[in-house]
């Protein structure tokens, strides 16, 4: 059995004094926002937020400045993201970018890949999108159709993504392809590629390029999430990142990132702060138990995600707790719009009409299903546990 | 982790894996003291963590005497040693030099007080606690009261008050304690401590080792499910009930690490003078473990199934420990009744600056 274990953190002082200003970016570019736009979290986009983060340097702050970064430490990018997530700021636009895409060109990117895509990305002008799942491979991975076939100076690549965030305004996707001789390769064969999806002078180069862009709205409506389809497209050799057949174990190392960041546990928080604030001006025996009940478990979350924060920062393996944050944090954010249901005697509703609560009430209850999905399934990641417990 | 909260653990992994037998702790049960345990406990040093060198103690922190709460909550250990470490940290406070042998700590019940008071030959007790731990095997107890616009910590020798013996679900010794006219053996005011002290941090051991015993049933669970074949195999093997196992393993994760943030929140407080932190943390620690401890025990015995429902599995000792734990010193439901009180007053706009004013 492995042990896991969550060691108290010592944040240093950089990352209380980045805390304030953070604190007073926000108070300077996202005190307008309603609570509705607040509490739609990391998925909230909007690309002139991003650019202003970036002026202020507040994307790819822990890389190296030669890349446009700001060589700070992960704790003060931890300090970042939870002011952002609290207060709502709508950092889906470079989220991808800033979280996953860089550090992976970081570690397994050529030079001129990093010249090309990074310093645009730390500016918050350049955002990507992630072409990993597939209509018939979602938790299985491994199962990918998409080829890449060899031709001259390039590949061409062929098959359909699915649920890809954003793919409508980034410019950019990291996609996952089948390069090996096997279909069945599995694991082997795979090969990670960056494809454009820029407009140029008018130019749409997905249209060019036989790359086909198709909204999926989710339950409430809204459109976040695409299918994309290639076909035979062609992306040069100079877009393979890192080895040929190698793409599995980058993607691995990509996704211990999006597992147990404060995203995982602060994506209802604006419901929690409402409920709060009902509170105060009528305050019940049941709504303050509950509300401190979550506020305990909130705590307790945070705590854990910053340790884990700090063994990614110590150069660390912490699967095993990163699973745990986030399986516990999903839990946590799905269970609290049906408690605010069980407190107060409000309907979830939108409406100009509604109230701030109501309307938090309602998205939060649809949108929060999707929460034990993204970055890994409930399943899955319990799976991952009890292979740590050596169950399997 | 520390070095000396490694080798306080390794310690604590040694004597009680040796030393706390099922035996040992159905005699327990039965009303036989573990002296020769306790004795062994004393030696190694194990008693007095939190307690200045100065005085005769380890000087060490909250986050390394954790672990020593934490072992003797997984170890299940028939002695008042968590209560001994709290009452050291006490007297500690107070500048009064501990005495050796079991103490423990007593508390009013609520709305009720003790008297504390002074007459020519020094303080004196009047009062009654209920559920006081080990309160008859005790040699001596520590109490905190307001007296004279001070917060006192005082010393009765168990020869100066009255014990009726009473248990808890566990078989746990909570007895009934009168002061009546007690001398105390030292008194002192201590500064930087609440009025309610012994209830604070009463709820900051038992969450730490309820965090201890949730870990147990993890281990047995783990152990039992890798050991019991059905259907030709482990039932571990069943994605159902690695399932739930992982359910159980992330409740001694939050658990663990709730008791721990409490610790650190007070040894960051004797640094900086900060209680309200510590209130914040113990309260939400109560909170979380006191859940914890219900839906971890009650995994840990379906995975178990009708073995664990005897008396000679050793799961029990583990799960009637977290069932009254959780209750002990302000049940999880009560402190999260108050956190959302003290949050309410801090408001929406002010908690997460709050939440992040101690990092």
């Amino acid at each position: 059995m492995q042990t896991f274990s969550f060691d108290p953190v010592e944040m240093p002082p950089a990352a209380a004094k980045l805390r304030l200003e953070v604190r007073q970016f926000l108070t300077e570019h996202n005190a307008k926002r309603s609570a509705l736009d607040r509490s739609q979290s990391w998925s909230g986009t909007d690309p002139e937020f991003s650019r202003k983060m970036g002026e202020a340097g507040l994307i790819g702050m822990v890389w190296p400045k030669k890349y446009g970064g700001h060589e700070r430490t992960s704790f003060e990018r931890y300090v970042m993201l939870e002011e952002m997530l609290v207060a709502g700021a709508p950092v889906a636009a470079h989220w991808i970018a800033d979280r996953q895409s860089g550090p992976l060109l970081l570690r397994f990117g050529t030079e001129e890949q990093r010249q090309k895509y990074l310093p645009h990305v730390a500016a918050g002008k350049m955002f990507f999108c992630i072409g990993m799942s597939e209509p018939d491979s979602g938790s299985d991975l491994a199962s990918v159709r998409s080829r890449a076939v060899k031709v001259d100076g390039g590949y061409r690549i062929t098959g359909r993504k699915i649920w890809t965030s954003g793919a409508h305004t980034a410019h950019v996707m990291l996609g996952l392809f089948r390069t090996g001789a096997n279909p069945d390769g599995r694991q082997e064969g795979l090969t990670q590629f960056l494809i454009d999806l820029r407009t140029v002078d008018g130019t749409d180069l997905k249209a060019k390029n036989n790359i086909l862009v198709r909204p999926i709205r989710s339950l409430l409506g809204e459109y976040h999430f695409n299918e994309v389809v290639f076909e035979d497209s062609f992306v040069p050799d100079s877009a393979v990142v890192g080895k040929a057949d190698n793409g599995w174990s980058q993607v691995m190392s990509e996704l211990a990132f999006e597992r147990s960041g404060p995203e995982r546990y602060l994506s209802c928080i604006q419901l929690i702060l409402e409920m709060i604030r009902e509170l105060a001006i009528n305050p019940t025996p049941a709504g303050l138990a509950a509300v401190g009940r979550l506020v305990a478990h909130l705590s307790t979350l945070r705590q854990m995600s910053v340790s884990v924060a700090a063994k990614l920062n110590a150069g660390l393996d912490p699967a095993l707790e990163g699973s745990i944050v986030k399986d516990l944090g999903a839990v946590f954010e799905q269970e609290t719009p049906t408690i605010a249901q069980a407190i107060f005697n409000v309907e979830p509703r939108t409406g100009k009409d509604a109230s701030n609560l109501e309307q938090v009430l309602a998205f939060l209850m649809q949108n929060s299903v999707s929460y034990s999905m993204r970055g890994g399934t409930r399943e899955i990641l319990r799976g991952i546990i009890a292979r740590g417990l050596g169950l399997r | 982790m520390s070095d000396i909260s490694k080798m306080l653990g390794d310690t604590v992994n040694r004597l009680f894996s040796d030393r706390v037998t099922p035996e040992l702790l159905t005699a327990a049960e039965e009303g036989v003291w573990p002296g020769a345990l306790w004795k062994a406990v004393e030696e190694a040093g194990l008693t007095l963590p939190l307690v200045s060198e100065q005085r005769g103690g380890v000087g060490c922190d909250w986050l390394d005497a954790r672990v020593v709460l934490h072992g003797a909550g997984q170890y299940a250990a028939p002695i008042p040693l968590a209560e001994t470490i709290l009452a050291g940290w006490l007297l500690d406070r107070a500048g009064i030099e501990p005495p050796m042998g079991p103490m423990s700590i007593a508390c009013a019940a609520p709305g009720a007080g003790l008297h504390l008071f002074r007459d020519a030959d020094g303080w004196r007790l009047d009062g009654v606690c209920p559920r006081v731990p080990w309160g008859d095997a005790a040699a001596h107890l520590v109490v905190v009261e307001e007296a004279e616009g001070a917060v006192r910590v005082a010393l009765v020798a168990r020869g100066d008050y009255h014990a009726e013996p009473g248990l808890n679900m566990a078989r746990e010794p909570r007895d009934i304690v009168r002061f009546e006219n007690a001398p105390a053996a030292a008194c002192n005011m201590a500064a930087g401590l609440p009025a309610n002290a012994v209830t604070l941090y009463g709820a900051l051991i038992r969450s730490v080792q309820i965090g201890g015993a949730l870990e147990r049933t993890l281990q047995e669970s783990v152990k039992y499910a890798n050991d019991r074949i059905q259907f030709g195999k482990p039932i571990g093997k069943f994605q159902a009930v690695q399932q739930s196992l992982a359910q159980l393993a992330d409740e001694v994760a939050a658990c663990g690490a709730a008791g721990t943030a409490a610790c650190a929140a007070v040894d960051k407080s004797l640094h900086s003078n900060n209680s309200a932190d510590v209130w914040l943390r113990i309260a939400a620690a109560k909170a979380r473990t006191g859940e914890g401890a219900g839906r971890g025990a009650s995994i840990a015995h379906q995975t178990h199934g009708a073995f664990g429902f005897t008396y000679e599995h050793v799961l029990h000792f583990a799960t009637r420990r977290l069932w009254s734990w959780r209750a002990e010193f302000g049940t999880g439901d009560v402190w999260a009744a108050e956190l959302g009180s003290r949050v309410v007053e801090i408001g929406a706009d002010n908690l997460w600056e709050t939440m992040t004013a101690t990092d």
